[in-house]
């Protein structure tokens, strides 16, 4: 138990003197997305191998949370020297041991190479994929194990929160909070110091305080690498929070999906109450404060904050009409602060470093940083931190490094499945709150999703109001009608049976969605429509009125047609075609049977670019096939 | 309770603080469409058919005046070509599943929508709520639900509990706007009618 700020840092001091900074440190990235491709395998590895060299007093391996890479996982990162290396297998492991970690020599092949340049980046700083973000929240995730709270107080964790109870009033920490111009990270955007002043002047003894850890966006997975990478900063930020507001009971509201996220922070909890850190008399402070984990059972709709509220109080998960607001009747009616992953995770940092230092990041209205989940078609997937005000371009091509397969950019969709499709011509667009608004999209939480020019429009706008007719609660007409019935219109034209008047029904629908709908969810289900109506009205015109999907993406509008002319009857499509459609053998010209092709696209791409005998046709007929008699290859003399 | 004045269509109108939007029009007399409103229940904000324009502090927005509480010096508007342009939308989206509605048809003519736009669906219910809003909260008897979400969503009795409680009550019947409850309880009857082991043989 620590009983006060001094024993807090006696205990640091302590944890620090233990640790030799010259001594070799494996951190081997232990999130989600690196689990998944085999950290585990690597961590044993190096454990094993560490054992059997009789390393295992001079090197400390260790599990840590996530750094964003997720592209080239298994991340590891050797210290003291900042080595990384990229997709490493158990079997790397021997040699790294062998060169590295005994002779202080690289291993060339898993260090990060530039594509462009073909220069080596040894260091994790010298990467660009790292080099170009501002990784304040998600920086020291890979100094963490995120199972361990030493590492976290090793780095001034909770040093934060002893300011705060024995340093500042809670009107203090409302006004930092509020001066540092820190907004919600969730979707909202409401700056969160008004939130928390609201919350502390609404009448009343019992209030609460809230995670929402309801990450559902599609692809996105910033506040996941966050409570599994580093749950104790959360903690940090809503013990911090409960106190400016007068909380003494908190929620964190994690969705069922996120077990590793689930079990690090149940783990985060009881260290943090053993430590005196949560619970009663908190540093000696006098002020009490504890918290509880509530699994979400998997609605998307649950991360609106009143159909949380509703969840948590074990009521169906729909949103209830605001006002009134949760900051003056929230959980059982008590005055409630809800705030996204990512904004408590910032508050730590703000209180240490002052309101100045967080509003030099970011724009005029957007200040600080915000994590990006990167996905799509983009070379560098992975979680991407940026000042707010990075633009687009540097986040596509300076840290994704572009378009992989030498595809050009179409579009990026950002803010979750009821953001909006943003085309090339905006790329330059600093992105923020108020930027993105403009042009359609919206922050969301941060999801943003590359597309190339293979990936229709109108395909992708059908897709998102297919994920919002799933999810949505059905409470209120606008949206559970207005989805749906836009879903229809969009799965018709995309296969084939759009028609006049189409485009002006799925308008109108949107203008009574987007307007009367009850809550965020409907309000903003019309933006993939809308947004990429704005960017792309030619695709849904060519659909209509052309029965032609201009990116070849759209089965039903699509055929697949093998020029005789160039066939080689090499019989690879032959051979490699799913549905037996295509006609052929050997020395005979191949042919497809319409009737019999599932336009699965696999002769297309298989056909040999430098015969180039499949052709791909949309909203035209497709050529008569060659008489039977006429099929006979004859191989054509080479060139004397 | 302290009296709230505010602005309806350009009336002046006088409200108590803990009046809806919507009760303040309807004691000036003037008429907002719903089908989710009843007065014995709570507000519910489901079918936003009384979705109005409101100004307040210099901004403009479309709110449903079912669960809008009043406030000082608040300038609503309950007709304009937008909220008309929705209220007709709305309509035609739920004429699709109760096309006999009369309430429907009633709002058809006013809004001048259009029964045969959208693709029937007749399963009669347009998930107004009012029935399980009564029997929970008048009742307090829990017999009829909501269950699935999204365009799943349905009502359906609880057996259990309407086989005990319905016969005698049956309150809910003259609330429902369309056919549907009536439907709902015969199809539930119906499904407990069936004797035990009586599925098995449907099995091959």
């Amino acid at each position: 138990m620590i009983d006060s700020p001094a024993e807090l840092e006696r205990l640091r001091q302590t944890i620090l003197a233990k640790r030799d900074p010259d001594q070799s440190r494996i951190s081997v990235c232990a999130g989600a997305g690196c689990l998944a491709s085999g950290a585990s395998e690597v961590i044993a590895a190096f454990k094993t191998e560490i054992e059997s060299q009789g390393l295992t007093n001079e090197v400390n391996t260790k599990g840590t949370g996530c750094p964003g890479f997720c592209e080239r996982g298994p991340v590891v990162v050797i210290n003291p020297h900042d080595i990384c290396y990229l997709r490493v297998t158990p079997k790397d492991v021997p040699e790294i041991v062998a060169r590295t970690i005994r002779e202080g020599a690289i291993v060339d092949r898993l260090v990060y190479v530039e594509t462009a340049t073909s220069e080596k980046a040894v260091h994790e700083s010298d990467i660009p994929f790292y080099k170009n973000q501002k990784r304040n929240i998600i920086g020291n995730n890979i100094k963490i194990d995120p199972k361990c709270i030493d590492d976290y107080l090793a780095l001034g964790g909770y040093s934060a929160l002893a300011k705060v109870l024995f340093r500042m009033t809670s009107e203090e920490v409302v006004e930092k909070i509020k001066k540092s111009g820190l907004r919600g990270r969730g979707g909202g955007g409401f700056p969160t110091g008004t939130k928390w002043e609201a919350a502390r002047k609404a009448p009343g003894e019992t209030k609460y305080v809230i995670v929402n850890a309801d990450e559902g966006d599609p692809g996105a997975f910033m506040d996941r690498a966050v409570l599994e990478g580093n749950p104790h900063s959360i903690l940090e930020g809503l013990i911090i929070g409960a106190y400016a507001i007068g909380a003494h009971d908190g929620y964190v509201y994690v969705r069922q999906e996120y077990p590793l996220a689930l079990e690090n922070v149940a783990i985060a909890i009881a260290q943090a109450e053993e430590h005196g850190l949560l619970g009663r008399n908190i540093l000696g402070s006098g002020f009490d404060f504890s918290v509880k984990v509530h699994r979400g059972a998997g609605a998307f709709v649950c991360g609106e904050e009143t159909a949380l509220l509703l969840s948590l109080e074990g009521k169906p998960g729909e949103p209830r009409p605001r006002p009134p607001y949760p900051a003056t009747r929230g959980l059982w009616g008590k005055p409630t602060n809800i705030n996204n992953v990512e904004t408590w995770a910032n508050v730590p940092l703000i209180i240490n470093n002052g309101a100045d230092w967080f509003n030099q990041f970011g724009t005029a209205r957007s200040k600080g940083t915000k994590i990006f989940s990167l996905v799509g078609k983009i070379k560098n997937t992975g979680l991407v931190e940026v000042p707010m005000g990075t633009t687009l371009r540097d986040i596509v091509y300076k840290i994704g490094d572009g378009i992989p397969g030498g595809k050009k950019f179409k579009a990026v969709q950002t803010g979750g499945p009821a953001g909006g499709c943003i085309p090339e011509e905006h790329l330059d667009l600093a992105v923020d709150f108020d930027e993105l608004a403009k042009v359609g999209a919206m922050m969301g939480s941060g999801g943003m999703i590359i597309m190339d020019e293979d990936t229709c429009m109108v395909d992708v706008a059908r897709y998102f109001l297919n994920f919002l007719t799933q999810e949505s609660c059905g409470k209120c007409s606008p949206c559970r009608e207005g989805v749906k019935q836009m879903h229809r219109i969009l799965s018709d034209i995309t296969e084939g049976r759009g028609k006049e008047g189409d485009i002006e029904l799925l308008e109108e629908i949107a203008l009574s969605t987007r307007n009367a709908s009850l809550c965020a969810l409907g309000r903003s289900a019309p933006n993939p429509v809308l947004s990429t109506l704005r960017y792309f009205r030619d695709e849904y015109e060519a659909h209509i009125r052309l029965k032609k999907c201009p990116s070849y993406s759209c089965r039903e509008l699509v055929s697949y047609y093998i020029d005789p002319a160039k066939c080689e009857a090499c019989r690879i499509c032959f051979r490699d075609c799913t549905s037996q459609a295509i006609l052929g053998g050997k020395n005979l010209i191949h042919v497809i049977d319409q009737t019999k092709c599932n336009k699965c696209g696999t002769c297309f791409e298989v056909c040999p670019t430098r015969f180039g005998a499949v052709i791909r046709l949309s909203g035209e007929p497709v050529p008569e096939s060659i008489a039977e008699e006429s099929r006979t290859f004859v191989r054509k003399r080479k060139a004397q | 309770m302290s009296e709230i004045s505010l602005q309806i269509d350009g009336r002046p109108v006088a409200a108590s603080e803990d009046m809806s939007v919507l009760a303040a029009a309807r004691s000036a007399g003037i008429s907002i469409p719903t089908v989710c409103h009843h007065e014995k229940l709570e507000p519910f904000g489901g079918c936003r058919l009384c979705t109005v324009e409101i100004e307040a502090g210099g901004r403009t927005n479309l709110v449903a005046a079912c669960v809008y509480p009043v406030q000082q010096d608040l300038v609503v508007r309950t007709r304009s070509a937008q909220i008309d342009k929705i209220r007709k939308l709305l309509t035609e989206q739920l004429l699709a599943y109760a096309p006999e509605s009369e309430v429907l048809q009633d709002l058809a003519k006013d809004y001048h929508a259009d029964k045969d736009r959208f693709a029937k669906e007749p399963s009669f219910c347009i998930l107004c709520g009012l029935c399980v809003r009564y029997c929970a909260e008048i009742k307090q008897k829990n017999a009829v639900g909501f269950i699935d979400r999204g365009p799943s969503r349905e009502i359906s009795f609880i057996p259990d509990i309407a086989a005990k409680e319905c016969w005698d009550c049956k309150e809910c019947f003259p609330l429902c706007p369309t056919s549907a409850l009536q439907a709902a309880f015969v199809l539930m009857r119906s499904l407990t009618s069936i004797k035990p082991g009586a599925s098995e043989e449907v099995r091959t």
